[in-house]
């Protein structure tokens, strides 16, 4: 090809005729980006869109059960890890000019750093912990967290390069950014990991018995205390990969993370509270029906239909798609 | 001892007595003007620059003898963007500073809490405002007796663009706006006067102030085919609406943004994705790119080159607002001295043809804005940096 397609921010060299240029231009386009879509490409570009949305959701999903499952809290902090994996990223990737490679693990490993702050700070020095009062505190810290970003980044969105390009691959007329598949990818790779990491490993299997029974399980040698650090550790490095992912796709900052809380939030009620399939299934559920409430029906009732239909699943299913009801009922919350 | 102590008294007492006479001296009087800007919290990039700005006029003016040989005495209140905070403080300024005039607020809600008081204690107020609310009374169809106001409206962003899709023959527009206060308002403009300007809305998209990704909405613009689409948002989904459309390959439909997207910095955010895009600015913001015969060019570019020596930022088109207000206000007082009724009376029969930073404003006893979409210039993103578009 002579010609590359037109790109934005690069206007074609003048060295060019202009009556030519135009032509070109305007066959160059069409044949590129195809301006009408068919239906069905629509349909799909809707699915696509909503898997990605989806895969953010269902990240911060992940996140909310690996703590719940230790410690039956909701951590409403967990929309701020986005956040701050996001911000932090900018800062390493982006200000100090750290390969993409170093980058990620630097900033996985700081976020990381905050989520045992926050359980060593806020969540274990409190007395006769209940429930509720472990669960002010991490809406404390939430807002803490939050504040804290305002006074560093300030105010403004900030951008993050997609990690390879922005040349937009097109799939039966759909639109598919490179940065999605890292999005869907990494919520695979996440799956796989943590699978691994609570079947077949010694301290992932000493977690899942704090999950099921903490008196039991320090009973038999387990540190349950150590077990919840831990919890806050990984759902901490989680939220940061869904921030680091998300960034080159919607911007972040200060405060984006309250509402990716409480979609993350949402698809897990909806998966069933405590189950790691669930919470996926919850997440991809919630973006898909997102977007295509938003494409085929009305855009301004987006957020309503994902809400309905997890109101209607939990008059059928209380404990979720895939949550039990035995077990729920011997959690406290 | 006790010599030395009635010295050094007397030597502090003269000091401070000098210190309080000196200014006076200089001057014949002073002139009160009250101010109230949302200058700390969330929306202190209004209020902010408003605050600098109308500091920085001051100083210049008493610096220059003042105004006929009074003083300027600038009181400054912060209403942390709080309309009970801003009630307090003008009521403050209007009983016991006793202002001849207030400026501000930065804010519409603001504004509209304060505006009850203009009109009780009879004191003109200019506000630095978008809502065409400010300046309508809907009892009576017409503006607030002391209330006027500075910023064009949603309603004049919307008729420049519309005006200039009419000119390219373009009918068939798309629009997408979140559904926050700011783009619920510009999205009623675009429909109420989209009749008047034969505009054939075939979408109309809306998404959150935090959304992830507006692909869904973009993509079903995309199934309708306009010939335009048209944005209204701020914050960063204006920018990721951008990229959507430019990943979607729909950057061969015009895309118009609302004056909201003023800014460099989205230009920069967009990573390429707002090339071509097109959106209606106040001279304020382009104050390098207006044709030297601009009526408009001398004052925007005098206060660009001040503000940014005095605070070394880039100027924020927010000050122009404050900049405009004062300005008349300091016009007035220099005609017809510190009499409220009179200020009035100045500001809404003789500011005709004023050369502000946001347009040139023609006040009457209808029109206490004083602007018209004229005011507005479009402008177009051309090699990363606006361009005006012919």
């Amino acid at each position: 090809m002579i010609f590359s397609p037109p790109e934005a921010g690069k206007p074609f060299t003048n060295k060019i005729p202009q009556v030519h240029l135009r032509e070109f231009h305007k066959i160059v386009t069409r044949f590129y980006s195809m301006e009408t879509i068919t239906l069905s490409g629509q349909l799909f570009q809707y699915l696509i869109t909503g898997i990605t949305v989806g895969s953010v959701y269902a990240m911060v999903a992940v996140g909310f059960n690996i703590i719940y499952n230790v410690t039956e809290i909701i951590n409403f902090a967990q929309g701020e890890f986005v956040m701050l994996g996001g911000l932090i990223m900018v800062f390493f990737h982006v200000v100090m000019g750290l390969p993409l490679i170093m980058a990620f693990p630097a900033t996985v490993i700081l976020v990381m750093l905050v989520g045992i702050l926050l359980d060593r700070l806020a969540i274990r020095p409190i007395r006769q912990p209940s429930v509720l009062t472990l669960i002010i505190a991490t809406i404390a810290a939430s807002i803490l967290l939050k504040g804290a970003a305002m006074f560093i980044w300030g105010k403004d969105p900030y951008d993050l390069p997609a990690f390879s390009g922005r040349n937009p691959i097109t799939v039966f007329g759909a639109v598919i950014q490179p940065q999605y598949l890292w999005v869907i990818g990494f919520l695979i790779v996440i799956v796989i990991v943590l699978s691994i990491f609570f079947d077949r490993t010694i301290i992932g299997k000493a977690m899942s018995a704090c999950a099921d029974n903490p008196n039991a399980a320090s009973l038999v040698g387990i540190n349950v205390k150590q077990m919840i650090l831990l919890s806050f550790a990984l759902s901490a490095a989680i939220g940061a990969v869904a921030g680091i992912t998300v960034t080159p796709i919607s911007l972040m900052e200060y405060d984006r993370g309250a509402m990716l809380a409480v979609k993350g939030f949402g698809a897990a009620i909806l998966g069933g509270l405590g189950s790691f399939p669930g919470a996926i299934l919850g997440g991809l559920i919630m973006g898909t029906i997102e977007s295509f409430g938003a494409g085929v029906i009305s855009s301004g009732y987006k957020d309503a239909f994902a809400l309905i239909v997890l109101l209607i699943v939990l008059f059928f299913r209380p404990s979720g798609i895939l949550g039990s009801i035995e077990i729920s009922k011997i959690k406290r919350f | 001892m006790t010599l030395k102590r009635i010295a050094i008294f007397t030597t502090i007492c003269l000091f401070c007595l000098g210190l309080m006479v000196s200014p006076a001296m200089a001057f014949k009087g002073t002139y009160k003007v009250g101010a109230v800007f949302s200058a700390t919290g969330r929306t202190s990039f209004l209020g902010d620059p408003e605050k600098k700005t109308a500091e920085m006029i001051a100083e210049q003016i008493n610096k220059a003898g003042g105004i006929n040989g009074h003083k300027l005495e600038l009181i400054v209140y912060d209403t942390e963007g709080d309309a009970t905070k801003a009630n307090l403080a003008v009521k403050k300024l209007m009983t016991q500073d006793k202002v001849s005039a207030v400026i501000g607020p930065s804010l519409s809600g603001t504004s509209l809490a304060v505006l009850p008081l203009a009109e009780k204690y009879k004191t003109p107020l200019i506000s630095c405002a978008a809502s065409y609310k400010i300046v309508h009374n809907d009892k009576t169809g017409k503006p607030y007796k002391w209330v006027f106001k500075t910023p064009q409206t949603d309603t004049m962003a919307v008729e420049a663009i519309y005006a200039r899709l009419q000119k390219k023959g373009i009918n068939k527009i798309a629009i997408v706006s979140v559904t926050s206060g700011f783009g619920a308002s510009g999205r009623g403009e675009l429909i109420r006067l989209a009749p008047k300007y034969k505009m054939n809305i075939v979408a109309d998209e809306k998404y959150g102030p935090k959304d992830t990704d507006m692909t869904a909405q973009m993509t079903k613009i995309k199934g309708k085919a306009p010939q335009a689409i048209i944005n209204w948002s701020v914050g960063p989904t204006q920018v990721t609406v951008l990229r959507n459309n430019r990943d979607l390959g729909m950057t061969s439909i015009p895309f118009y943004q609302s004056h909201g997207f003023g800014s460099r910095k989205n230009i920069k955010l967009a990573a390429g994705a707002a090339e071509g895009v097109f959106c209606p600015l106040g001279s304020c913001n382009i104050a390098g790119l207006l044709p030297a015969n601009d009526p408009q060019k001398g004052v925007t570019t005098k206060y660009m080159k001040d503000y940014m020596a005095k605070y070394n930022e880039p100027l924020s088109s927010f000050g122009g607002h404050a900049w405009d207000a004062l300005h008349m206000v300091v016009k007035a007082l220099s005609k017809v001295g510190n009499d409220k009724a009179k200020i009035r009376d100045y500001l809404e029969n003789h500011i005709k043809g004023f050369v502000g930073q946001h347009g040139i404003f023609n006040y009457s006893a209808d029109d206490h804005n004083g602007l018209t979409k004229d005011a507005f210039n479009m402008v177009v993103v051309k090699d990363g940096d606006w361009a005006l578009a012919d």
